[in-house]
């Protein structure tokens, strides 16, 4: 591939906003196959918000969300299911569906979107299962199992599809430093086995240096994004307060 | 109102002195800024505030709250308040409270008046109704979906909540329909009793329930049952983000969890609605024969011949577009959730009030329209 490929995704002149309530303004960046491409910014900045509309779930109030070039918000319904069914999510709670056993959760969008056999699905998902270290598990219920295991569940289902872009919302959020840690590795491993594109939101300083290439840093107080590129770089060439006050965990001049 | 703890010093023109001493506490009552507000009104002039505290000033959050009224208030009246004669802790205390309101005003709802909230009501109700219209047409193309085979259904799930809308609600339906056919044998015989014609008791109870009362009595109960419990569980999946994970995957919510809630009730309303009219008409009979001493047989005739097949019908359509009503009113409430433990809550609560209602002005229109007829 040469070097002037298309951006995976493409986000331009951005707005986001609840009715009147503006939350970011002109978000413009693009995301490049491969990378794993850090949202940061403080708690209600408005990162869950952006990556809403990135996954479709709601719509900007300005601007063009673009995968490999088609514009996501211009399509027509089928259009919109085309590309989403590139996506793998991972929520933030995981989102697992509580009436369904882990292995059905998996399973899932294995029936719906391939047309594999019962028996085939059920290797699928045992694969999937291990890959994220929680093999055996198939017939508990989401209810009966702990928060780090809910969360692991969960980004098995997302990787059911072998998806080209996997989402995370906070995906440390909950995890012991030890099983935060072995999910970034597994972050990591998936983009590298996978070939797959990665956007996460988080504010774990440790996942946004050991797993981000690119980022951006989204201010609440001007509601525009005031830093983008590989954090490292950012950490050590911004002169912007905020993000260094961020990626330092310094505390704030004056209070 | 205590007047020692407030006094007020004019001696530095332009100035107030506010001198502050006794009780502070909150246990001794929030002072409010009336008196320092009805000062100020008569002395224009004032642009600067400075306050002094005496030895024995007592003091908590009761203070802090005074003040924090006070500088805002004379915030709006561009006068200064000065601190520096307070205590350390209260200083700190108030530019902590003072720092925290200045960060988050700019998002935060400010708290609005009748009219506003009447208007905002209103807004409200307009734009929910549009959702419910966009909700019932949502579920319309689902259907055409389903039956075109195009879309995905889940018997698990349907044979499920079949079989939990029956299990829940089958011994409530028995034992309301057995006393509402005894009420109504007890009630009709008060009047029948006089013109000697009790055997009409059985035409009574007989017609009320298969016409209206079983579908009605069922209708209410499978929407405190069952309605609820459907807008509690998308209410909790909504809250889970479990919807969210559905949309994402390019599943349409309506497809896989509505229609099938729709479907079972739809299937089980009439089932119910007619093991009602079985047990109501029971119950008339209990009464009938056991207190009221009319020939049992008689009264079973008398029910057959009272009772016409198109009666069971007009009950049986009454208990569809019931179980249409209640399910749909669950499952509205439940994905129109708010994201949160308090609004699963509402949405139940929702669900039933809009379900119960729902049923009573159909009622009152399939009534109407059966009149029309000459049903
Ligand atoms: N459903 C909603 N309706 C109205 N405003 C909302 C809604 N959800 C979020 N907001 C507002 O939008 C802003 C951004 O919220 P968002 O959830 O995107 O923040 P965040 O960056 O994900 O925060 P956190 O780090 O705490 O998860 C917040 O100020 C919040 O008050
Ligand atoms: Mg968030």
């Amino acid at each position: 591939m040469d070097s002037t490929v298309q951006p995976v995704i493409e986000v331009r002149d951005l707005d986001l906003g609840y009715n009147d309530y503006v939350v970011m303004r002109n978000l413009s960046f693009s995301v490049n196959k491969g990378d794993i491409f850090i949202v940061m910014g403080v708690n209600g900045c408005g990162k869950s918000t952006l990556l809403k509309s990135l996954i479709g779930l709601k719509t900007p109030t300005k601007g063009k969300v673009l995968y490999y070039g088609k514009s996501f918000w211009d399509e027509d319904e089928t259009g919109q299911q085309n590309i989403m069914r590139r996506f793998g999510v991972l929520y933030q709670g995981g989102a697992l569906w509580s009436s369904l056993t882990v292995g059905e959760n998996i399973s899932l969008p294995l029936q719906l979107y391939t047309k594999l056999s019962c028996q085939q699905i059920q290797e699928v998902v045992a694969l999937k299962l291990s890959l994220v270290g929680l093999e055996g598990c198939e017939d508990l219920f989401p209810s009966g199992i702990s928060g780090g295991m809910r969360k692991r569940a969960s980004l098995a289902r997302a990787i059911a599809l072998d998806p080209d872009i996997i989402f995370f919302d906070e995906p440390s959020s909950g995890l012991d430093p030890i099983n935060a840690r072995k999910l970034d590795d597994l972050i990591l491993e998936l983009r590298d086995s996978l070939g797959a594109t990665v956007v996460v939101v988080t504010h774990e300083l440790a996942s946004i240096f050991a797993v981000g290439n690119n980022s951006v840093f989204l201010d609440m107080e001007s509601k525009a994004m005031i830093a983008a590129g590989d954090p490292k770089v950012l950490l050590a060439d911004s002169k912007d307060p905020r993000v260094i006050q961020f990626l330092t965990r310094a505390r704030v001049q004056g209070a | 109102m205590l007047p020692e703890k407030l006094i007020f010093d004019y001696s530095v023109p332009k100035t107030l002195l506010i001198k502050l001493s006794g009780d502070w506490q909150i246990s001794a009552g929030l002072l409010s800024t009336n008196e320092v507000t009805s000062q100020l009104n008569s002395h224009p002039d004032i642009v600067q505030i400075n306050i002094s505290v005496s030895q024995e000033l007592k003091w908590d959050s009761g203070l802090i709250s005074f003040l924090l009224k006070l500088i805002r208030e004379c915030g709006h009246k561009n006068i200064n308040v000065a601190r520096e004669g307070l205590p350390q802790e209260a200083q700190k205390l108030l530019s902590l409270a003072l720092k925290v309101h200045e960060k988050n005003i700019s998002s935060q709802k400010v708290r609005e008046a009748f009219l506003e909230k009447t208007g905002e009501k209103f807004l409200q109700i307009i734009e929910s109704s549009r959702s419910g219209l966009e909700f019932l047409g949502d579920i319309a193309v689902s259907f055409g979906r389903l039956i075109t085979g195009k879309s995905y259904f889940r018997w698990d799930d349907f044979m499920l909540i079949v079989q939990k809308c029956g299990v829940d609600t089958l011994l409530l339906v028995s034992l309301i329909s057995l006393l509402v056919g005894m009420i109504l044998a007890f009630v009709g015989s008060i009047q029948l009793k006089m013109f000697g014609a009790q055997i009409f008791i059985s035409d009574i109870v007989g017609i009320a329930m298969v016409r209206v009362l079983s579908a009605v009595m069922t209708g209410i109960i499978v929407s405190g049952r069952i309605g609820a419990s459907f807008a509690a569980e998308l209410g909790m999946m909504q809250a889970n983000e479990e919807i969210d994970a559905l949309k994402t995957l390019g599943v349409s919510p309506v497809e896989f969890l509505v229609i099938p809630r729709i479907l079972a009730l739809v299937i089980m309303m009439p089932v119910l609605t007619i093991y009602a009219d079985l047990m109501g008409v029971l119950g008339g009979f209990i009464i009938s024969a056991g207190m009221l001493n009319l020939n049992p047989v008689e009264y079973l005739n008398h029910t057959q011949q009272a009772v016409k097949l198109s009666y069971v019908w007009v009950g049986l359509i009454h208990s569809l577009v019931f179980g249409v009503i209640v399910a749909v009113a669950g499952c509205l409430r439940g994905i129109e959730c708010e994201r949160n433990a308090a609004g699963v809550g509402i949405a139940t609560t929702s669900a039933v009030v809009t379900g119960i209602t729902g049923i009573v002005i159909a009622t009152a229109i399939i009534t109407y329209i059966c009149q029309f007829l000459g049903v």
